[in-house]
């Protein structure tokens, strides 16, 4: 059995280079802020970033001047107001300008559905009436060859590299996720090459013991990263909450440059990793945050 | 009991049109607020489903993202992306959803990607998620949003979410399983759409809102029906259940 465990350093040197098409997905759900920290202490550039809601961790990343472009469906800080990094670049160019390219949710997931498929594109029922076809000429239509109806399409998206933050891996990579799980398994399937980073590292035999459980197979994957809290300020469920209060403080802190540009020094040029932005954070933040236990009714694989 | 905030009138007032058992598509906000209401009192079976594949969900505190580790807590079930858009939604499973945005025309097409150019936008607005379907599939839809000249003006500058589209309602001709909204809740009334022209007419008014404060604050010459009624005030139980139990903080009902 291959040993892919590498830290967060090496894998990102190793497999996540200047131009490339990234995804690091998660619905707000085990979003990894420490990958997208390392990218930017790397000083990768040119990138083409890839999700759903960029969050504040593309925020963060295209503030930093690695992004040139972003695609996306909802670009927002949810429940808080704009991600003003993403406005401030759109807007004025600030640090670089970048181009967008904008679906919808439906049309981001079945363009990971398509890529994962390895299907040129997939057809769905949405966008009519809407005005986003004229403005995003890669929505295009197609007509059923059965009924005739016409149904939209979007392109596949295959990646060169996606970053899933997990709760458990074994050392192959074989990654176990519960909780949301948005298009986690899609983008990864979709990419060319899957770095995976896990709260826990656990023996193959703990996988196999729950193989429903397990959303990416470790032959799709070329490195693990194991890196306890490297989803905050998102969250990992069963493990700590998300840190709403932080979200509400991004306002605050990204809402003018300068704000911004101290969070980048301070928190990730400032630090060599996620040990230390831990130690930065505190003990009692982590003790807020940690998870309260509520397990599952276990089941019997037997038969 | 302190005065009634026009959020709590929109959020009990929303509440009232969920029946037990239904099927919602639950946006974040006043929405989210609005279901977990309803499931606290005339429909405890309501089944709460969120784009980021919580299903049944029962959240034991406000959510502030969709996404929110309590939707997954004690849920029915939990799908990925793929199945809540492709199964749930594009299945025909949801029976209403709930939207908001930041603009409304008169035909209940809502903007919430961007006001003035696309290209160069005077504000650029989050953009759909997942509106612009939930618009399409759900079989009923109900709007809520607070309403002035700039958001119910004239003309919207970008449909991100279809509702009747115009006066023709090609809502039909473009086969949409879903049949467009039933109702916008403002800070100052409900409408409801003609089913001739497809436009949106003043049904309900909120209690002390006057009726000049309804054509001040519309982009368009409003349609008011006939028998106009007033909006029936929060009760003190439900008022109690939002501000003790579902925004104490008072994070969406400032």
């Amino acid at each position: 059995m291959k040993n892919k465990v590498m830290t967060m350093k090496e894998a990102v040197r190793t497999h996540v280079h200047d131009g490339d098409t990234l995804v690091i997905e998660g619905f707000t759900h085990l979003i990894c802020f420490a990958a997208g920290h390392e990218i930017i202490r790397q000083n990768i550039q040119d990138l083409v970033v890839f999700r759903l809601t960029p969050d504040l961790i593309y925020d963060q990343m295209i503030a930093a001047g690695c992004v040139r472009k972003v695609v996306f469906s909802w670009a927002g800080n949810p429940g808080v107001g704009p991600l003003y990094g993403l406005r401030r670049a759109v807007e004025q160019g600030i640090p670089r300008p970048i181009e967008i390219e904008e679906y919808t949710h439906f049309g981001m997931v079945a363009r990971f559905v398509a890529g994962a498929a390895k299907l040129p594109f997939m057809h769905l029922n949405t966008f009519s009436g809407s005005s986003l076809p004229q403005k995003n000429k890669n929505i295009k239509k197609v007509k059923c060859p059965y009924t005739g109806k016409a149904f939209a399409t979007v392109p596949a998206l295959n990646p060169d590299v996606a970053i899933i933050h997990v709760q458990r891996v074994d050392k192959e990579g074989n990654a176990q996720i519960w909780g949301l799980m948005g298009v986690q398994r899609e983008a990864a399937f979709a990419s060319k090459k899957v770095i995976i980073v896990a709260e826990e590292l656990v023996d193959s035999s703990v996988i196999r013991s729950d193989p429903n459980r397990t959303l990416i197979p470790g032959m799709k994957v070329e490195a693990v990263v194991i890196e306890p809290f490297a989803a905050h300020p998102s969250y990992a469920q069963g493990y700590y909450d998300r840190d709403n209060q932080f979200y509400v403080d991004w306002y605050k802190i990204s809402k003018e440059l300068k704000g911004m540009e101290t969070y980048i020094t301070d928190w990730i040029h400032g630090i060599s990793g996620r040990n230390e932005y831990i130690k930065k954070m505190g003990k009692k933040k982590l003790s807020e945050l940690k998870a309260d236990r509520r397990l599952a009714a276990p089941v019997n694989y037997g038969y | 009991m302190n005065s009634v905030t026009p959020g709590e009138i929109m959020v009990t007032r929303a509440a009232k049109e969920l029946k037990n058992g239904e099927v919602v598509f639950v946006g974040i906000g006043l929405p989210n607020l609005a279901c977990n209401l309803a499931r606290r009192l005339q429909a405890p079976d309501l089944v709460l489903i969120y784009e980021s594949g919580a299903v049944g969900a029962v959240p034991s505190r406000l959510p502030l993202s969709i996404g929110d580790p309590c939707l997954v807590t004690d849920s029915i079930s939990v799908c990925s992306m793929v199945e809540a858009f492709y199964y749930y939604l594009q299945g025909g499973m949801i029976d209403v959803g709930f939207l908001g945005g930041a603009q409304v025309d008169r035909f209940g097409n809502i903007n919430s990607t961007v006001i003035g150019k696309y290209e160069k936008p005077k504000v650029r607005l989050p953009g759909s998620g997942g509106a612009c379907e939930i618009s399409i599939h759900s079989k009923k839809i109900i709007i809520i949003l607070k309403q002035n000249k700039k958001t119910l003006p004239d003309k919207i500058d970008f449909i991100t979410s279809p509702g009747y589209i115009d006066e023709n309602n090609p809502r039909i001709e473009y086969e949409m399983p879903g049949r467009g909204p039933v109702l916008v809740i403002t800070d100052l009334g409900v409408y409801t759409f003609s089913k001739h022209t497809h436009e949106m007419v003043l049904t309900e008014i909120h209690p002390g809102v006057p009726l000049s404060s309804i054509k001040e604050n519309t982009g368009w010459e409003v349609k008011i029906n006939d028998n106009l009624s007033t909006t029936t005030a929060p009760s003190k139980k439900e008022l109690r259940i939002i501000r003790e139990d579902l925004d104490p903080d008072k994070i969406y009902l400032r």
